[in-house]
């Protein structure tokens, strides 16, 4: 099995107009710290103001008064040296620490940012990137940047900086080896600039393979309890050998990449320095040059070795920035394909009568050829309750997530009261519908935050209405009662406690519309009778849309809707459609003797490799 | 803030801050690394030291290596001043007198050291790279396959979040060091001990004042190892948190949006990031106040012995030169231990994230692989489910099972039912060992569980669930997942015979169609046919089934009901349903009740009879068309 090969639908390896684009495009959120970055840097330069202050004063001393024999003289140049040695330790204490609150409050902005956008992208975006490759955005990426915010950007222009006044002052002293020394910027640009776009390119692929171990290792922890029934712990961790040997890999190639040109630029001013001494020998030998003015040139250029040794590491941390920027802003450029429109209505609660309408619906993921649903039509009436049939993979499930638009429709309209669904505003929409998916989503929070998901305010009272409705009085049983913690997805609960929950979750937020699929597919009969006649009453004067499987629950629905082909064939009672419909009575009687099914396949031979299978 | 910014904040009192509700204790979902009391804290620093030890271990000769090109490096760079001087010194003299050759010795010599200075340089990275990556490969491989080792209790508590976050922001702080910290560590203590031993031998008393400074410094040291150790301690909690609720957020999306969960999602993912905003601002105040602190302690004794030395130059104790090259060499003693003091802190954050897995490599799987298992018997034997006196409960003080005792012999196909929450699961869960009972034994082939192999045990029996998880992948693959061995025709013949072929030939790319996350595009009742399939496939002599048919249609479902009729012939079988037509097909039918057998007999018997379920059958029978 494939390791979910990364960056979701992001072209990988697309090349940008400019890589650093993405990561000057992050300055917003720099903007709200300009004023500390301003004073941080004054700092940072004072501070190295400072330190190179003081040798001088050292020199100072051992020329003048110790020379002199001067005791006063040597506490004063002492005393001097002290005060700068403070305010050198000063200046970097206020530099790292407001450096270190403003780097962390931009991360923090961000990845709030991140998780807010997220939020807001529709389904599709999410069923397309795996969660892992998100993850990785919003922990490595964001680190990578705090570090490039924190530190490399501050020795990029600190260094700059430094090199620069030591090349002018070089310059000064000696215009011809200055010259040199000056043109030794050549080979080391040529050295970066070739470093920093393979680095590009190695850091990105790293960065997305960071983001496909912590795919695989989403993956299982979800699907933990299935493998450990399989036994298959052996294949998975073969799988996620391969996954960590490619991070590994790529990891030594970087290490590679970044150890060949860290020597390169040691080597570069070390020759530099080597064709100094000679030339400047030479020229000392020639009379040009004193022998003070050589040694004086000679430690000056040592100022320069940490600079450009260090420059490797910048660039390799700017460029991670660069791709770490990338990535997050490919999450944050996405549009949210469902969103208000601009002009788009909210309704009230209290006027909304519930007639719910589908008129020639059609839908079809995208990426998919194939449509799931086709020219659709449906209507529910104010109060009405239908029910929706159909054979396993007719769609039934997917036209429910149509109604609180987690999907918007390819073709057609669905209308509430007669407005269109994408003209309301979504948090509207989304407040009047109420929906119990087939597979609970719990979190691992307070069985009460579970409860009140969608109605955060809710009473006590109506909690404990909801939870009676749907039989989930087990709740008060747990050991803190509403207020125990859920497992993960409530997996210490059974499939049937679970699904109680997700229903009196959905009755909670008293919907104009209630949306539920399969809703009692895990009670057992007993269990599903108390809840199906509590919902009846619910059910009374609420607009209902229901997927269901068994016959059992039918008795909740008002009028059947048949589904086959992406399109609704029949509606009626449930004993019209019985009487008149062959297919529909094939998909609910539990008589095998029914005749096949479109769609569903039949067999009466189950052995491998037996008769092929009938398709009417 | 998109979609968020339309819906009102929630007010203030139905905030509690215990979104995350009571857990039965607060370090329920923790591994031992999280405790905070200090024995244990102890105990595990121990651990992760010696789980370092144990995985550098291999890479020794790599590691010599490493530290003699980092001799050499520091060696050929230390000639550098030494040869500029003689060039300075020697060479010009000579010049003048119209003699190159000292000039061109010099040159040479410069040449070389800066080509063997090149040559060890990235020697030495090179290798340090690759030690560092493998230890990192090495580490998530294990904490990887510990965590697949732990058993399903313990991942119940510890979320998926956790485990998440153990395997990559964890182990991204190790990286951090991995990537630049080893060279600065090696080459800032060398200088260290290198300058204090000239220091010493320059002039003793000056030395000794110098030497002042290391109490302070050791104690300067000593107060942020111990306060930055706590504070990336909380940092990596924090940041744990923040993964767990982001996890969970983008896994339920759907939930999210239909409830309009956002705005209350980001209070608290607001609340979780902003924790660990302020417990990595902590942590980061910390090394910003140790690192100039360093430099202050620097910066002062070099003002003292400007003026100590100074004035014993006056007196006459000592000559300007040593002065001077004492001040120079002092330059170069402190200058690393700035260095060092980064490193330093990217120590204690790694050493935290090391804390971490070490912590989750320390649990010891309440549910063990046995030192000596025992085999299986081959032939009909291997099938008969034995449980004697088997007591249960996820917490000790509510015991879900109690004293069961149950004999399934070989071949027999057993329904288990019973009201929600009777234990029904429990039962099935035991069997299939993802817990063992608290007493009582559980036994196969009249093997106890604990004495086999999970090998064996996963080959012998496959427990299907209403939880179909799909593997990213192929459909194919997700069959084959049952027995990985198995050809593509073997893996066909698995999906017809449990009526899943026409669906699959029907998807796109029929059975070499990607399943997406978490099987998106295939409904419900699809996922769990290839389920099916799937255990099929592995053909094991125990199928247990808990409601694995809940969610398929009722033609569907026929389909697989006639599948298993022929499917469960020669196997034992456990089949938990709520719908009674599975269970009508079986040879015998036990009705739980908190816990307790309450009937037990073939269904044509217990129908006859008035207990519970007669009434059931009744109940559903009328549920039916």
């Amino acid at each position: 099995m494939a390791a979910g090969s990364g960056g979701g639908p992001a072209d990988r390896g697309e090349i940008r107009r400019h890589p650093l684009r993405n990561l000057w495009r992050l300055r917003r959120y720099l903007r709200p710290h300009a004023v500390e970055f301003g004073w941080l840097m004054l700092a940072g330069l004072a501070a190295t103001g400072a330190g190179i202050a003081v040798p001088l004063v050292a020199q100072r001393v051992v020329d003048g008064p110790v020379a002199r024999r001067d005791l006063t003289g040597l506490f004063l140049l002492a005393g001097l040296a002290l005060l700068l040695g403070l305010a050198e330790a000063l200046l970097i204490f206020i530099r790292r620490w407001v450096q270190s609150s403003s780097s962390v409050a931009m991360e923090a902005a961000i990845r709030t940012d991140v998780y807010a956008h997220l939020q807001g992208l529709s389904a599709s975006f999410h069923d397309r990137w795996p969660s892992g490759q998100l993850l990785s955005r919003i922990t490595s990426d964001l680190s990578v940047l705090r570090r490039f915010l924190s530190f490399g950007l501050f020795f990029l222009v600190l260094n700059l900086v430094t090199y620069l006044v030591v090349v002018v002052l070089l310059i000064r002293l000696h215009p011809a080896l200055g010259m040199l020394v000056a043109a030794s910027a050549v080979p080391l640009f040529l050295i970066a600039r070739r470093f920093g776009r393979h680095y590009h390119v190695a850091s990105r692929r790293m960065q997305d393979q960071q983001g496909d171990v912590a795919t695989l290792v989403e993956e299982t922890a979800q699907g933990l309890r299935t493998m450990k029934a399989y036994g298959r712990g052996p294949q998975l961790a073969a799988r996620f050998a391969a996954s960590t040997e490619a991070l590994h890999d790529t990891g030594i190639g970087k290490g590679r990449l970044l150890a060949r040109t860290s020597a390169l630029l040691d080597l570069v001013p070390n020759l530099t320095l080597g064709t100094v001494l000679v030339a400047g020998a030479a020229a000392v030998a020639g009379g040009r040059l004193t022998i003070g003015q050589l040694v004086a040139f000679v430690s000056l250029q040592l100022m320069l070795i940490w600079p450009v040794q260090s420059l490797g590491w910048i660039i390799a941390n700017g460029q991670e920035a660069a791709t770490a920027a990338d990535r997050i802003q490919e999450v944050l450029d996405t549009r949210p394909a469902i969103a208000d429109r601009p002009v788009a209505i909210a309704l009230v609660r209290s006027t909304v009568r519930g007639r719910l309408r589908f008129e020639g619906v059609g839908f079809r993921y995208p990426g998919s050829a194939v449509p799931v649903l086709r020219g659709l039509d449906l209507t529910v009436e104010p109060g009405e309750t239908v029910a929706v049939v159909g054979a396993t993979g007719s769609g039934k499930s997917t036209l429910l997530s149509l109604v609180p638009r987690l999907h918007d429709v390819s073709a057609g309209r669905i209308t509430l009261d007669g407005h269109d669904l994408r003209a309301l505003r979504l948090a509207s929409l989304r407040g009047l519908v109420g929906v119990a998916f087939e597979e609970p989503t719990l979190f691992s929070m307070s069985v009460w935050e579970n409860l009140t998901l969608g109605r955060p305010d809710a009473g006590e009272d109506e909690v404990r209405a909801a939870l009676a409705l749907a039989q989930a009085e087990f709740a008060y049983d747990l050991p803190w009662g509403l207020r125990t913690r859920l497992g993960e997805q409530g997996l210490s609960l059974s499939g049937g406690q679970r699904q109680r929950l997700a229903l009196a979750r959905a009755v909670l937020i008293r919907p104009a519309v209630l949306v539920l699929d399969d809703p009692l597919s895990a009670l057992d009969v007993h269990t599903e009778a108390l809840v199906e006649s509590a919902l009846k009453r619910v059910l009374r004067n609420t607009t209902a849309l229901l997927v269901v499987h068994r016959p059992s629950t039918i008795a909740l629905a008002d009028r059947v809707a048949l589904l086959e082909h992406g399109r609704i064939t029949a509606v009626g009672t449930h004993t019209e459609l019985l009487a008149g419909v062959p297919t529909y009575r094939g998909l609910l009687s539990a008589e095998p003797a029914a005749a096949s099914i479109a769609g569903t396949p039949t067999s009466t031979d189950p052995t491998p490799g037996g008769s092929p299978l009938v398709l009417s | 803030m998109t979609a968020a910014s339309a819906v009102p904040e929630p007010p203030p009192e139905a905030d509690p801050a215990h979104w995350r509700g009571v857990a039965p204790d607060p370090n329920a979902d923790r591994s031992l690394a999280e405790d905070s009391d200090p024995a244990a804290v102890a105990r595990l620093r121990a651990r992760s030291r010696a789980l370092l030890a144990d995985v550098l271990r291999p890479h020794r000769a790599r590691l010599g290596t490493a530290v003699a090109l980092l001799l050499t490096q520091n060696a050929a760079a230390m000639s550098g001043p030494y040869l500029v001087m003689l060039g300075i010194d020697r060479a010009i003299e000579p010049l003048r007198a119209g003699e190159p050759g000292p000039l061109i010795a010099v040159a040479v010599s410069f040449a070389a050291a800066a080509g063997i200075e090149y040559a060890a340089r990235r020697g030495f990275l090179t290798i340090s790279a690759r030690i560092g990556q493998a230890v990192l490969l090495d580490l998530r491989r294990r904490v990887y396959a510990h965590f697949l080792h732990l058993p399903v209790a313990f991942h119940e508590r510890y979320t998926s979040g956790r485990m998440i976050s153990r395997l990559t922001s964890d182990i991204d702080s190790i990286a951090e060091l991995v990537d630049g910290g080893v060279e600065s560590l090696v080459m800032a203590a060398l200088t260290i001990v290198s300058v204090a031993g000239i220091l010493l031998w320059l002039d003793l008393p000056l030395a000794s004042v110098t030497l002042l400074a290391f109490p302070l410094l050791f104690w300067l040291s000593r107060w942020f190892a111990r306060a930055s150790a706590s504070a990336y301690r909380r940092t990596r909690e924090a940041m744990a948190l923040v993964i767990v609720h982001f996890v969970e957020s983008m896994r339920g999306i759907r939930a999210v949006q239909a409830y309009r969960r956002q705005a209350r999602n980001q209070h608290i993912f607001d609340s979780v990031n902003d924790d660990y905003r302020r417990s990595s601002r902590h942590a980061f105040h910390l090394i910003a106040t140790y690192s100039p602190g360093i430099k202050l302690i620097g910066n002062v004794t070099v003002a003292v012995v400007l003026c100590y030395g100074g004035a014993r130059v006056l007196g006459g104790d000592t000559g300007v030169g040593v002065l001077a090259a004492f001040l120079l060499y002092l330059r170069r003693f402190f200058e690393p231990m700035q260095e060092l003091s980064q490193f330093y802190n990217s120590l204690q954050s790694a050493t935290a994230g090391l804390e971490k897995l070490a912590g989750v490599l320390d649990e010891r799987p309440s549910v063990a692989e046995p030192t000596r298992p025992v085999p299986l018997p081959d032939g009909p034997a291997r099938g008969a489910v034995r449980f004697h006196g088997v007591s249960f409960g996820y917490r000790p003080d509510s015991p879900i099972l109690t004293e069961l005792d149950l004999a399934i012999p070989a071949g027999q196909t057993v329904a288990l039912i019973g009201p929600t929450g009777a234990g029904k699961s429990t039962v099935a869960k035991l069997l299939a060992r993802f817990h063992d009972p608290d007493s009582g034994t559980v036994t196969l082939g009249g093997v106890d569980l604990r004495e086999v192999a999970d090998a064996e045990l996963r080959r012998a029996m496959v427990l299907v669930t209403q939880e179909t998880h799909l593997y990213g992948g192929t459909v194919a693959d997700n069959i084959r997942f049952g027995r990985p061995d198995a050809d593509d025709a073997a893996v066909e013949a698995a999906a017809r015979a449990i009526g899943a072929h026409d669906f699959i030939s029907a998807l796109p790319d029929g059975y070499a169609t990607e399943v997406h996350r978490r099987g998106g595009r295939l409904s419900a009742g699809q996922r769990q046919l290839v389920a099916f399939a799937r255990a099929f496939l592995a053909d094991p002599a125990v199928l247990i089934l808990d409601e694995a048919t809940s969610s398929l249609d009722v033609p569907t479902e026929r389909l697989v009901q006639q599948a298993l009729g022929s499917i469960l012939r020669d196997r034992t079988a456990l089949v938990i349903a709520h719908r009674l037509s599975t269970v009508e097909t079986a040879d015998r039918v036990l009705v739980l009740d908190r816990g307790r057998i309450v009937e037990d007999g073939p269904p044509a018997e217990l129908i006859v009879g008035g207990g519970r379920y007669a009434d059931l059958h009744r109940q559903w029978r009328d549920s039916l068309l």
